[in-house]
């Protein structure tokens, strides 16, 4: 019997892996009910050997899929061992780890067996029970599977956390070419009704402190990428749009991990785009905490974002106009704009400098990164970077001071024959 | 020159700060008793821990700080750094001095406070993620730390909460101390001697089923991780070698 359950965990972890999203954060389920588990910030309890956090328990319910999309490992064609959880496994599982504090909660997906809705069905019996039988107060994330019905997905709201429908391809064009199965109508179809959902509970708790919880972290997404030939341009506007048109708490990009030799696909040998995808992520973070715009990013002169230097300095350098800031006088959201200055450090300059003007010394202790910020900056000191440098000189002083991580692999190796 | 040595405690630290304001001290030094050392050109004078006088110093602070700045003070205490008495000292008299003191980063005792206890809030956020529980036989759930900083005060309230409706039990080693949650209350606990589950041996104090999460849980980690995407610095970074011993999944 445990050789059985380890084997099935071990088929259907592998299987769960590519989707990135660890999120345990965003809902405020609180233990009432003297019951098990407590959620709040969201924590990460571990981290693999790839870096990546472990903070649910992710999971398919089952790997067997009537699709065939090229980029999945699951899909129909792929010769795989296939198997399937029961749901009283799934809750035995969540349990005990949950107890033994190795997980915030679980992230249950699952390939589509025989149809949406009782793919669906499965999915919210696990959360309910959890929910209701063992008074689990856990983070629960649970797959919205496209084209299952809507009572189904209101069903879910009520047990899960967060739901989520994976988009994977950006474009259009390019999920025609590698899920000729799939529509990307029926994939917004249930991000479109539990925003609405969600919107109407938010609405109903602010009049009746007891109305049911629903989906209280909200909803997410993830894009695959480089596995069709998007540009940052196309990824990053399909993801403003929604965050925009959808409220989406999250957008994960994960780069593609080649799992096929489909010619359609990059080939079984070419390296997972890890820059890129942090370059993407960058700039979600610029969209989202720093108040910029996706044209200022992305636009047509510039559909892709530099690998050598992060998207606020590739921002920074095209418009040297707008600099140098004085640290001293300058409003939040534009102190918020100079490479090198983080979240943290520009809330702590506006609050420090009324107390005495800045120097580079302060900076610097407050967690400046002056490598990169002191060209676009003035302070309290007569020293400052006087000359006027071209873009490209900055550009050539910076990745010369800096010891980029991802050097490395920019760097097209010398190749000895 | 004064060394004003007090017991440890964190009253003890308030009252000695409560004796700087009264004796009016200005060059002075608050340490440990533990550590106190005669030396030629100081005096000392010890500090009898007064919980009147330590509260009078702890509500003026609630007066002059925000909540957030006061469990700052708390937590850097806690971090137990030699010398942090005297920053913490130098802090709490700019804040009685000065309007929003909390917020002068540029001030060095201020920057080293907002510092030291974002340390520690990290060393207690690692514990609510690296604590480990088995299942014993008596049906309590154990874990062993060896914290970098004293951070139990500050986990307890996150267990209690989180796991309600089972009994468990944290200790830290090197402390010598843990808290114990009896389905009711938590508690401070000491062992007399910490041999008794050391000798004995896995099997016979803990749970059946134990071994069973415990290696599915090593699986489901093994199998979660993307090989194609192996990246040693940022798992170290993450999960630092010292955390590892009482790590089930990095098994030691």
């Amino acid at each position: 019997m445990s050789e059985r359950i380890r084997e099935k965990l071990q088929i259907l972890a592998d299987a769960a892996k590519y989707d990135v999203s660890c999120s345990s954060s965003g809902s405020n389920r609180k233990n009432h009910n003297k019951g098990l588990g407590d959620t709040g910030n969201g924590i990460c309890h571990t981290y693999t050997e790839d870096g990546r956090c472990v903070s649910l328990l992710k999971i398919l319910l089952t790997n067997f899929c009537i699709y065939d999309c090229a980029y999945c490992v699951t899909r129909k064609s792929n010769d795989i061992q296939r198997t399937a959880f029961t749901v009283q496994e799934v809750v035995d599982l969540t349990i005990n780890f949950y107890r033994r504090n190795y997980i915030e909660g679980l992230f249950l997906s699952s390939g589509i067996f025989k149809n949406a809705d009782y793919t669906m069905e499965r999915l919210v019996r696990v959360a309910k029970k959890l929910r209701t039988e063992h008074k689990f107060n856990g983070y629960i994330h649970l797959k919205s599977i496209p084209g299952a019905s809507d009572e189904l997905m209101h069903e879910a709201g009520l047990y899960a956390d967060r739901l989520s429908v994976n988009i994977e391809i950006p474009t259009e064009q390019g999920l025609k070419l590698l899920a000729p199965d799939k529509d990307r109508k029926d994939m917004i179809q249930p991000m479109n009704y539990l925003k609405e959902e969600i919107i109407q509970n938010r609405e109903e708790k602010k009049l009746f402190k007891k109305a049911p919880l629903f989906a209280p972290a909200g909803q997410s997404t993830q894009m695959i990428i480089g596995a069709s030939r998007e540009t940052d341009k196309d990824i990053m506007f399909t993801a403003n749009s929604f965050y925009r048109n959808f409220n989406l708490k999250r957008v994960y990009y994960s780069g593609y991990v080649p799992i096929s030799n489909d010619s359609r696909l990059p080939g079984l040998s070419s390296a997972v785009p890890t820059i890129r995808e942090n370059r993407l992520y960058q700039t979600d973070w610029l969209l989202r905490f720093y108040g910029f715009k996706v044209q200022e990013i992305v636009n047509n002169d510039h559909p892709n974002l530099d690998l050598d230097i992060d998207p606020k300095l590739g921002w920074a350098l095209r418009n040297l106009h707008e600099f140098p800031l004085d640290i001293n006088k300058a409003d939040l959201h534009l102190i918020l704009r100079v490479p090198g200055i983080g979240l943290q450090s520009a809330h702590k300059i506006v609050e420090a400098r009324r107390f005495q003007r800045l120097n580079w010394e302060h900076l610097k202790k407050i967690g400046v990164a002056l490598n990169r910020a002191r060209y676009f900056i003035t302070c309290n000191s007569s020293q400052f970077e006087r000359k006027n440098y071209s873009e490209s000189q900055i550009k050539q002083f910076i990745l010369a001071s800096s010891q980029s991580k991802h050097l490395k692999s920019i760097t097209p190796q010398l190749s000895l024959f | 020159m004064v060394n004003l040595t007090y017991d440890g405690s964190w009253y003890g630290f308030l009252s000695a700060v409560f004796e700087v304001y009264e004796k009016k001290f200005s060059l002075v030094s608050i340490l440990k008793e533990a550590f106190y050392l005669p030396e030629a050109f100081a005096g000392r004078y010890e500090v009898a821990t007064n919980k009147l006088k330590a509260e009078r110093v702890w509500n003026g602070l609630l007066k002059h700080l925000p909540v957030s700045s006061c469990k700052n003070i708390y937590c850097c205490y806690l971090s137990e750094i030699p010398g942090i008495e005297n920053t913490l000292l130098k802090f709490i008299q700019l804040a009685f001095s000065t309007k929003e003191a909390e917020k002068a980063f540029a001030n060095p005792a201020v920057l080293k406070v907002s510092q030291v206890a974002k340390m520690v809030h990290r060393e207690r956020h690692r514990m609510e993620a690296f604590v480990r529980f088995k299942l014993t036989k008596d049906n309590i759930y154990f874990a062993e730390i060896e914290p970098d900083f004293n951070v139990l005060p500050l986990v307890t309230e996150h267990f209690r909460k989180r796991y309600a409706d089972q009994k468990w039990l944290i200790y830290d080693l090197r402390r010598k101390y843990g808290i114990y949650y009896n389905l009711e209350s938590v508690e401070e606990i000491t062992f007399a001697s910490t041999e008794d589950w050391n000798t004995k041996g896995e099997s016979s104090v803990f749970e059946e089923s134990e071994e069973l999460y415990q290696s599915l849980w090593k699986d489901y980690f093994q199998h979660v991780n993307i090989q194609e995407r192996k990246n040693t610095k940022l798992h170290l970074r993450h999960v630092p070698k010292r955390y590892w011993k009482y790590l089930v999944e990095k098994g030691v």
